[in-house]
């Protein structure tokens, strides 16, 4: 939202055509508020009006050229400046003249690439936004609409459980499970932790779920570590043989997919930590990774023709294509 | 139509567990006691020392009880090994109590009964911190300061295999 004009000649406004039944999610912004802004998937069109209201009825508006514009890019807070654009499309409203009334102008961006999902982290930002400009002589007067963009996947193929075993020798020695290595975003984490050798006094287990997001590249490689969550699971000491269940519920966290070098800038992995402390608050871990994905919603008999199109955009779905068949038939 | 499907949290299959391991003894049996200070010697050489009682049954010990006597400066020697050959943060001791060393005081100094009770408490939990710890066991001169007679200064340093 910002407005570059001296005393405001006009008021510009983006409003979507589909803003009645678009759905809108919310987003955490920079400064750790949570705003709505609307949804939308890969292979969606974005349209809607521009509404250019003059505030002094009367008085003319010149203006060297209206446009409007779809950009994707990415954001590095130590790099401001540099604004890394992945997608940039560009829609003319108005050759350059003169506004002597308030106007509406129609624009429709066609099935928009939109290849990676928003992000908003500590280091970095992933955006997407709708800029309409009033080119003019000194200043423009412009206006953004940022909208917030998931990526979907379906289950993946190959979803091999983790299995392993880890430990000190002589003093410990366990081996921990997890049902998958790709979970989505409101999964379970299923898995057990089963305890071979145990000599030394352990006090507790836990389990965290670290977030590691990496900005910059070579040698100016920089991680931020951040511990999303951490879950007790067990509360004594344990003895060979035996078993301890897990089962983390991932929905009551908030967390992204899995961002693997994102246009080749940034990314954001998953790690499953588990822990151990003994009685002498020593600490014993092993650390692995975990991969997220979002899961599209249930496909409802409703779903436009357009959604369908863009579900049909993840690998081998039975469900999109279905989708796409009751969209036809409903549309019919 | 794809209808939600109920998350399946059932447990993992677990081998059962022995009922000898469940009820046995635990694996991890480690106690160290620091008691009976005597003070010997007359005067200016006097010295405090300590019995050193060791009951473990881990099989990384040899002896599986174990008592010896030291002094403050064996103490000290430990800590100083442990903390230049091994890789861990070693626990600090009680203190050297330099100031209770100088002469014109009112009391006896470090042989002052509530100074050595002060003393004989920090060195009980400084021992049994450092004695559970996985890489402090690797150590010959853990080894040797809890279950030698003596501590032979002019020792190899080195590490304990099993």
């Amino acid at each position: 939202m910002s407005f570059f004009s001296f005393g405001q000649t006009a008021e510009i406004d983006i409003v979507l055509n589909d803003a009645e039944t678009r759905k809108k999610v919310e987003h955490k912004t920079e400064d750790g508020k949570k705003d709505k802004y609307f949804l939308f998937y890969d292979g969606e069109t974005v349209a809607g009006k521009v509404n250019i209201t003059l505030k002094t009825p009367g008085k003319r508006l010149e203006h060297q050229g209206i446009k409007i514009e779809f950009i994707g890019q990415i954001e590095l807070y130590y790099d401001r400046g540099n604004h890394h654009e992945f997608v940039s499309l560009v829609k003319d409203l108005a050759r350059p003249g003169e506004m002597t009334q308030s106007q509406t102008f129609d624009f429709e961006f066609t099935h928009v690439e939109k290849p990676y999902e928003s992000y908003t982290g500590q280091n970095v930002k992933l955006r997407y936004f709708l800029r309409a400009t009033v080119n003019r002589r000194l200043n423009d007067l412009s206006k953004e609409m940022d909208i917030v963009v998931h990526t979907l996947s379906t289950y993946p193929e190959l979803n091999s459980s983790i299995k392993m075993e880890v430990g000190i020798e002589d003093c410990l020695h366990i081996e921990f499970e997890y049902n998958k290595s790709k979970y989505h975003l409101k999964d379970v984490i299923v898995g057990k932790i089963y305890f071979l050798l145990v000599r030394i006094k352990i006090k507790h287990m836990e389990i965290d779920i670290i977030k590691r997001e990496t900005t910059g590249t070579g040698p100016n490689v920089y991680h931020e570590n951040d511990t999303i969550a951490k879950y007790e699971i067990m509360d004594g000491a344990p003895v060979r043989g035996e078993s301890i269940p897990i089962r983390l519920f991932l929905a009551g966290y908030e967390m992204t997919p899995t961002m693997r070098d994102i246009n080749k800038k940034f990314s954001v992995r998953y790690y499953l930590n588990l822990v151990l402390i003994d009685e002498e608050e020593r600490r014993y871990f092993k650390q692995q990774e975990i991969t997220l994905w979002r899961k599209g919603d249930i496909v409802r008999k409703s779903m436009s023709h357009q959604a369908a199109i863009a579900s049909q955009r993840f690998e081998g779905s039975a469900t999109a294509e279905k989708a796409l068949a009751q969209a036809k038939e409903d549309s019919n | 139509m794809s209808e939600p499907t109920v998350a399946d949290t059932r447990r993992l299959n677990s081998k059962p567990q022995d009922l000898t391991d469940a009820y046995g003894p635990p694996s991890n049996f480690l106690e160290i006691d620091v008691y009976d200070p005597q003070t010997i010697g007359v005067g200016r050489n006097r010295f405090t020392t300590y019995e050193v009682r060791m009951r473990t049954n881990l099989p990384i010990f040899k002896l599986k009880e174990s008592c010896v006597r030291r002094r403050y400066s064996d103490f000290e020697w430990l800590k100083n090994e442990l903390e230049r050959d091994s890789k861990i943060v070693v626990p600090p001791l009680p203190g050297k109590a330099l100031k209770r060393q100088l002469p014109f005081r009112g009391d006896e100094g470090i042989f002052e009964e509530s100074f050595i009770e002060e003393r004989r408490v920090g060195l009980e939990q400084f021992i049994n911190r450092i004695a559970g710890h996985p890489l402090a066991q690797n150590e010959r001169c853990l080894h040797m300061f809890l279950q030698e007679e003596s501590t032979d200064r002019n020792y190899i340093p080195g590490k304990v295999r099993q």
